[in-house]
């Protein structure tokens, strides 16, 4: 295959694969303890709050807020090579976790910390799809 | 009151060695290990039969170590290849020989990350983000600072005061990697690397190894030279965001702050008592956090505070003497702490502070923490 995905995939596993699962089907979800509420990224195999066992996936709005973002200009990666310059960037979500992202699309030049984003969904590989993040007019 | 004032003055370092700095594919860890281990024991003119606790850091076997260097001691902590680890070893060694675990430790770090081409990133450190393509702990910092100069406007013309200072400093130091001076301007045109980052803010990727021995205070008047002494030792991880390695929201402002304090009050001085300061800059920004946390600054105020040389010798608070990780030598905070003993023994030549009397270690990291030396 000439085309083959060249860029780093996830590792998926007992704990983490419900995520997956969403994104592929265009949710964003995070794992919320269902003892005391908590929730949580990237998921725990017991609550980082309580300690407790017990735990679910929760669908999200897609909402948050940037963090702080910044720009590869080397590429780690061979896979990555093409896209130098890229964005990274990091997103409080409104329900609470941050998670690591790319920011894309159109007005990044007005990207600032404390700026809306919201998620949208870009299919990687027939199992892999990528959440990721826009500026939100 | 403070909770560590027993430990005060009580353990000292007798003895520092470091191997030269660069490029050397011809040796492994532990041969650099031991030119570092022999230049140590030279230094405090102590027999390596009396080594009875070991301690090492990025080597990859303890037990291979003491193999090469012939001793079998009663004590012994592997400690891994993070940048954090200097001074977290250098306490755990003092606690030890306080416990009376052992009498004479040797300290002994090595790395060989230039010639055998360790990138810190990519598919050598992976980690939950890389589908993203986020990897490499100067991207957490190109994050954090990026939110520096957002919260409190500092600029990356402020943030060239740091390596413009540190640079000034290798160039007076001739076992330095980098040894030609830089200007803002130089710092500016950088090559880009993950902005708001570029080439002169990222650490040295070099090839040496480093050794410090401590002994008991009582223990010490015995050795060639005078001792310098623990004042201080602070502490105060910072592990809930550990899956975003390197990274933290307030850039362990409250973490630093805690340790500092807790160095300051067993030291029984305040920062403004610091002659020279050696900080863990791994990445440019670093240096600007921990000015912060440890009260070098107001809260926010680090890129005003280094404006004008603050940083330089001859300025308000001359830091990394030596060119630390960005112009000297990536030791990952272990050849900090030897400088920290030449400043205070003035084996420092041309870099050296006038009446050093009190020299701070710092490393703003997941792993915060705070050291005090002075003379013996
Ligand atoms: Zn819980």
């Amino acid at each position: 295959m000439s085309n083959a995905y060249a860029k780093p995939l996830p590792k998926i596993d007992l704990l983490n694969r419900p995520f997956w699962e969403h994104a592929k089907a265009g949710r964003l979800a995070v794992q919320r303890c269902t003892g005391c509420g908590h929730r949580h990224m990237p998921p725990s195999p017991v609550c980082p709050t309580c300690l407790g066992e017990n735990q679910d996936w929760e669908v999200v709005s897609g909402r948050g807020r940037l963090v702080s973002w910044v720009t590869f200009h080397r590429a780690y990666w061979g896979g990555f090579g093409a896209d130098v310059p890229y964005d990274v960037c990091m997103v409080e979500l409104d329900e609470g976790p941050i998670l690591v992202s790319n920011l894309v699309g159109a007005g990044q030049d007005k990207a600032a910390v404390g700026a809306a984003v919201s998620v949208l969904f870009e299919p990687v590989t027939p199992e892999i799809t990528l959440p990721k993040f826009r500026l939100v007019e | 009151m403070s909770e560590l004032g027993h430990l005060k003055d009580k353990i000292a370092v007798v003895g520092v060695g470091n191997t030269p700095y660069g490029n050397f594919p011809e040796i492994d860890d532990y041969g650099l290990g031991a030119r570092a281990f022999r230049a140590a024991l030279a230094d405090c003119g102590l027999e390596k039969s009396r080594i009875d606790g070991l301690l090492v850091c990025r080597i990859p076997y303890y037990a291979r170590m003491g193999e090469v260097l012939g001793i079998s001691p009663r004590w012994t902590i592997p400690l891994p290849p993070h940048g954090r680890m200097s001074a977290m070893g250098i306490i755990e060694a003092m606690a030890a020989l306080n416990a009376g675990l052992c009498n004479y430790v040797a300290l002994i770090y090595a790395n060989i990350g230039r010639s055998r081409r360790v990138n810190y990133g990519g598919e050598e450190s992976p980690n939950v983000w890389d589908p993203w393509g986020y990897t490499s702990p100067g991207a957490a910092h190109a994050m954090m600072f990026r939110r520096h100069m957002a919260k409190y406007g500092t600029t990356t013309r402020q943030l060239a005061e740091v390596s413009v200072a540190v640079r000034h400093h290798a160039t007076l130091n001739p076992d330095a990697v980098m040894r030609s001076p830089i200007t803002i301007d130089d710092h500016e045109n950088a090559r880009p690397i993950v902005l708001p980052l570029r080439l002169l803010d990222y650490c040295l990727i070099n090839d040496g190894a480093v050794s410090l021995i401590l002994t008991t205070k009582e223990r010490a008047r015995d050795l060639k030279k005078p001792p310098v002494l623990i004042s201080g030792v602070g502490a105060k991880e910072a592990f809930a965001r550990a899956s975003i390695p390197n990274f933290d929201l307030d850039f362990w402002y409250g973490e630093v702050r805690e340790a500092a304090n807790a160095a300051y009050d067993m030291a029984g001085i305040g920062p403004a008592d610091v002659d020279a300061l050696m900080c863990y800059d791994n990445f440019s920004p670093t240096i600007l956090f921990s000015l912060e946390g440890l009260g070098h600054c107001p809260r926010g105020e680090s890129g005003r505070f280094v404006e004008g040389g603050t940083l330089k010798l001859g300025g308000k608070l001359p830091t990394n003497t030596d060119g630390g990780h960005l112009s000297n030598s990536y030791m990952q905070g272990w050849a900090l702490n030897v400088e920290a003993v030449r400043q205070l023994r003035g084996e420092c030549g041309r870099r050296q502070v006038p009446d050093c009397a009190v020299v701070q270690f710092a490393a703003t990291t997941p792993c915060s923490r705070s050291l005090i030396y002075t003379r013996g």
